[in-house]
């Protein structure tokens, strides 16, 4: 399946850039001036190094979805079918990592869906699609 | 006790997606309906959680319109249990009976229910005249069809009069069309016809969650105990569901009225279809919750994994769980019905909310059941759950430790249209008449209902199914048992009365209350009976210990039942309330009210309606209407305190064999309470010295919360207390309380 990772070797959490990822995931595929609002979000941390909040596409959310609005594409990406969707948010409590997200503006919630728009505006070339296995399907 | 780890491994490979289809008969039912009116109207999506109108229909004379619901009826009322107790009210006279044609069925799903964002938003609430009781009883019940009936475009739905043949009542809130249609011949059992009228009436597959029916079983036909299934469509199994409205006989007034069936057939569902007020607020709100759930369900209770089963083991623990018709409260064999079991029978790999938006999801399904007798014999089915209140009704309460047996009594009770806790209580009331020789083999018409024998079990049910034989007389229900076996000198009548466990007319939900005065008041200071929706106490008092005094337990009876109350009239499940708690709930104030939760309801009705309110402004929502509520049930000529009185079994040791189970405990009481050495003294002595004291106290506990709850010691809601609640404002209502004070 589809990953995007990022390589904190690479990238400096933010600390030397202009964020170009998350502005770029919002604008391109959310058609908003907002990073906040971007589906990938570049945290620093106060005593150096930092971490990304990504969906690595581990399937959770699909196991929780009551409406199947979620399912893997061709490519192992868990999409969100927006109408078949019920907005209950499920998703967005069950996922660890936190990378399902609510925008008061939308009824369905979104997540990364390793389009790789942020990869190539990354300036430090930190991001990239990789492809990996499947995790099995747990029971949550 | 350990807390239960949940393996993966252990769960049963089972298919959840095959079981036996009854599609065979769709085109003859389609070609066989008879349309006898069809009425077209407007669809409509509430806005902040109303409609502002509800629908009423007459089975009889087929009058179908449309009613407003007004300001003061949401200002007093609020929705779901009240408006159908407000319905209900204007329906009927003091005289009538729940069999007139002009006693009514409302179904109304209340403010916040349909929003998909918090866990237990689909509730509706069911009201009726019960044909056990004669008051009013209510039932909350999950499923789709409360949502749908709010996103068609009504707020509630009146169903009154008896047709003359089987109708079907149709909503369609995407065409805006309702319809009667005279049901041809054919099956009246709930898995049958709720699988053939949801393909029926659902445009195509798709469709399919979109609809849900509203049924019940032959059992209601013939028995006063009958409930109503309300269907969900599981697309993970590819099967319709149910979720059951079961106290009270509800499902009986249904047939009574000839009507086969009520269906909804509404829009697609989304997220915003209630239109909040604040959806940004129901949004965190719920996120908050489902996170809550990811984190700390698997530590507390398990509800994802074990449904309300998870209490089996720990009740039998605390020698709490009702075994042998509540005598005893643990047994050796508990563990084969227990939720270590559950947890592996039941499909974990499937998504059992009965609503969209419920993580607590404890609708659990055991899949690929093999049905053993019955006219389904052979049959491959899905069975719910079981709960925790059908494992120990259907299962300890009558001596059933065979898993295989319970389920096949879950399956049948509910495709049947039978409370399954009625008939848990009544069987498990039966047997031990059985054990006692009060019934007999010549009695009973063959059955040999001792503890354990399941097959007489299930005998006994499918004749309550076909009307015949003494499972007609089992479905009188546990109050008129009595009468009957008095009647027919059967045995000494004290102890047919002491062990037969209803009050009101209503049996006895699952929970062993000897043990727990607070848990007594709970179940006999009820306004529809002895049901553990209104005041469960028995954890607080007697597993938490959070009710260690006799003005705690009176204040618990106070505010439980109201705060309960408040679930109903907005839509709500109870679960989300306690089944779960925030990580930190044990250092807050009040823990025992979860009080992080409470906030969340608070903020829910705010968010939705637009209405700001207070916890403090909750609880009076719900006196509004409980109180409205005992004043109906003296209106119908009971509700006082002799109609509160409890069966002895339900206050303490009726037996020797009772008291000899737990002779320390009782001894020391003795001792310890009343001042009185047990020593030397015989059981049947020390007996009746209990019986004394706790009949004492039980009277003393009425005092209390009567008082508490601003009654009269007669139970009367006074008038001071009407005007508090502004229910001074309905002259009918400071009528019926003028005749007694």
């Amino acid at each position: 399946m589809k990953q995007l990772v990022i390589d904190f070797q690479k990238c400096n959490a933010g600390r030397d850039c202009a964020h170009e990822c998350e502005l770029e995931c919002a604008i391109k595929v959310f058609k908003k001036d907002d990073p906040t609002l971007a589906a990938l979000h570049i945290k620093a941390h106060e005593d150096g190094g930092g971490h990304a909040v990504i969906c690595d596409q581990c399937g959770d959310c699909i196991v929780v979805c009551p409406s199947e609005a979620l399912r893997r594409n061709k490519l192992g990406v868990v999409m969100l079918d927006k109408k078949v969707c019920v907005g209950c948010y499920m998703c967005i409590g069950f996922c660890e990592k936190g990378a399902f997200e609510y925008d008061p503006d939308w009824i369905t919630p979104y997540k990364c869906t390793s389009c790789g728009v942020c990869v190539k505006v990354c300036p430090h070339g930190a991001l990239q699609i990789v492809e990996v296995p499947e995790p099995a399907v747990r029971i949550i | 006790m350990d807390q239960l780890v949940f393996d993966p491994s252990k769960v049963m490979a089972i298919d959840h997606t095959r079981r036996t289809e009854y599609l065979g008969a769709l085109l003859a039912y389609r070609t066989g309906l008879r349309t006898l009116k069809e009425v077209a109207y407007t669809p409509s999506l509430p806005d902040r959680g109303y409609n502002n109108r509800s629908l009423y229909v007459n089975v009889d004379t087929l009058e179908v319109t449309e009613k407003p619901v007004t300001q003061q009826m949401k200002d007093v009322f609020i929705g779901g249990r009240g408006f159908g107790l407000y319905h209900l009210w204007n329906a009927v006279q003091p005289t009538t009976k729940w069999n007139d044609p002009e006693n009514e069925i409302i179904i109304s799903p209340g403010p916040v229910c349909g929003i998909t964002q918090y866990a237990g938003t689909g509730k509706s609430l069911v009201v009726t005249l019960s044909p056990q009781t004669e008051i009013p009883i209510d039932s909350n019940v999950g499923g789709f069809f409360g949502p749908l009936l709010k996103f068609s475009g009504f707020d509630a739905l009146e169903l009154q009069g008896k047709s003359t043949k089987d109708v079907i009542l149709f909503i369609d809130g995407v065409k805006g069309l309702i319809r009667i249609d005279e049901a041809p011949e054919g099956p009246v059992d709930s898995h049958v016809l709720g699988e053939l009228l949801t393909h029926l009436y659902a445009e195509n597959d798709a469709d399919l969650p979109n609809v849900s029916v509203v049924s019940t079983g032959a059992a209601a036909e013939h028995s006063l105990i009958g409930m109503l299934n309300f269907s969900f469509y599981d697309r993970r199994r590819g099967c319709v569901r149910f979720k059951q409205a079961g106290r009270g006989g509800i499902g009986t007034v249904f047939r009574d009225k000839r009507i086969r069936a009520v269906v909804c057939r509404g829009p697609k569902v989304a997220g915003d279809l209630n239109h909040p007020a604040d959806p940004e607020t129901i949004a965190r709100t719920g996120i908050k919750y489902h996170k809550e759930i990811r984190e700390q369900d698997p530590h507390q209770c398990m509800m994802r994994r074990n449904g309300t089963a998870h209490i089996v083991e720990i009740m039998n623990a605390y020698d709490l769980l009702p075994v042998h018709n509540f005598q005893f409260g643990s047994h050796p064999d508990t563990h084969k019905i227990d939720s270590s079991y559950w947890q592996q029978r039941c499909t974990q790999t499937t998504v059992d909310g009965c609503w969209y938006g419920c993580s607590m999801a404890c609708a659990k399904g055991a899949d690929g059941v093999v049905l053993k007798t019955g006219p389904y014999q052979g049959h491959m089915v899905t069975v719910d759950g079981p709960e925790y209140e059908n494992a120990a009704g259907l299962g300890s309460n009558c001596g059933v430790f065979d898993p295989d047996y319970l389920l096949e009594l879950n399956f049948y009770c509910d495709t049947y249209g039978i409370c399954t806790i009625t008939y848990g209580t009544l069987t498990a009331f039966i047997m031990e008449c059985y054990q006692r020789g009060i019934l007999n083999k010549e009695r009973t018409g063959g059955l040999e209902l001792t503890w354990g024998n399941a097959e007489a079990d299930l005998e006994m049910m499918h004749q309550m199914a076909r009307g015949t034989g003494f499972g007609k007389v089992a479905g009188l229900g546990v109050k008129k048992m009595k009468a009957h076996f008095i009647a027919q000198g059967w045995g000494d009548p004290q102890l047919i009365n002491d062990i037969g466990m209803e009050n009101k007319g209503l049996e006895y939900s699952q929970y062993m209350s000897k043990e727990s005065l607070a848990q007594q008041g709970g179940y006999a200071l009820t306004n529809k009976g002895p049901q553990h929706d209104e005041a469960w106490l028995i954890f607080m008092d007697m597993v938490n210990k959070q009710l260690p005094t006799f003005e705690a337990k009176a204040e618990a009876l106070y505010y439980f039942p109201l705060f309960r109350t408040w679930f109903g009239l907005n839509g709500f499940c109870k679960l989300p309330w306690n089944d779960v708690v925030p990580a930190d709930n044990s250092s807050q104030p009040e823990p025992q009210k979860v009080p992080e939760h409470v906030q969340n309801y608070v903020d829910l009705f705010t968010a939705t309606t637009g209405i700001k309110i207070t916890k403090e402004d909750l609880i009076m929502q719900s006196a509004r209407v409980y109180n409205f509520q005992r004043v109906f049930n003296i209106r119908m000529g009971k509700g006082l305190r002799l109609h509160d009185a409890a069966p002895y079994r339900s206050l303490g040791p009726v037996t020797r064999e009772e008291y000899e189970s737990r002779t320390e405990r009782y001894d020391k009481q003795l001792l310890d309470e009343l001042g009185i050495d047990p020593a030397g003294k015989s059981t049947e002595e020390k007996m009746a010295l209990h019986r004394t004291w706790r009949t004492d106290r039980f009277s003393q506990l009425m005092d209390s919360v009567y008082t508490r709850r601003g009654w009269t010691l007669d139970g009367v809601p006074t008038l001071e207390r009407l005007r508090e609640l502004g229910l001074d404002a309905f002259p009918e209502v400071v009528a019926v309380v003028k005749q007694f004070i």
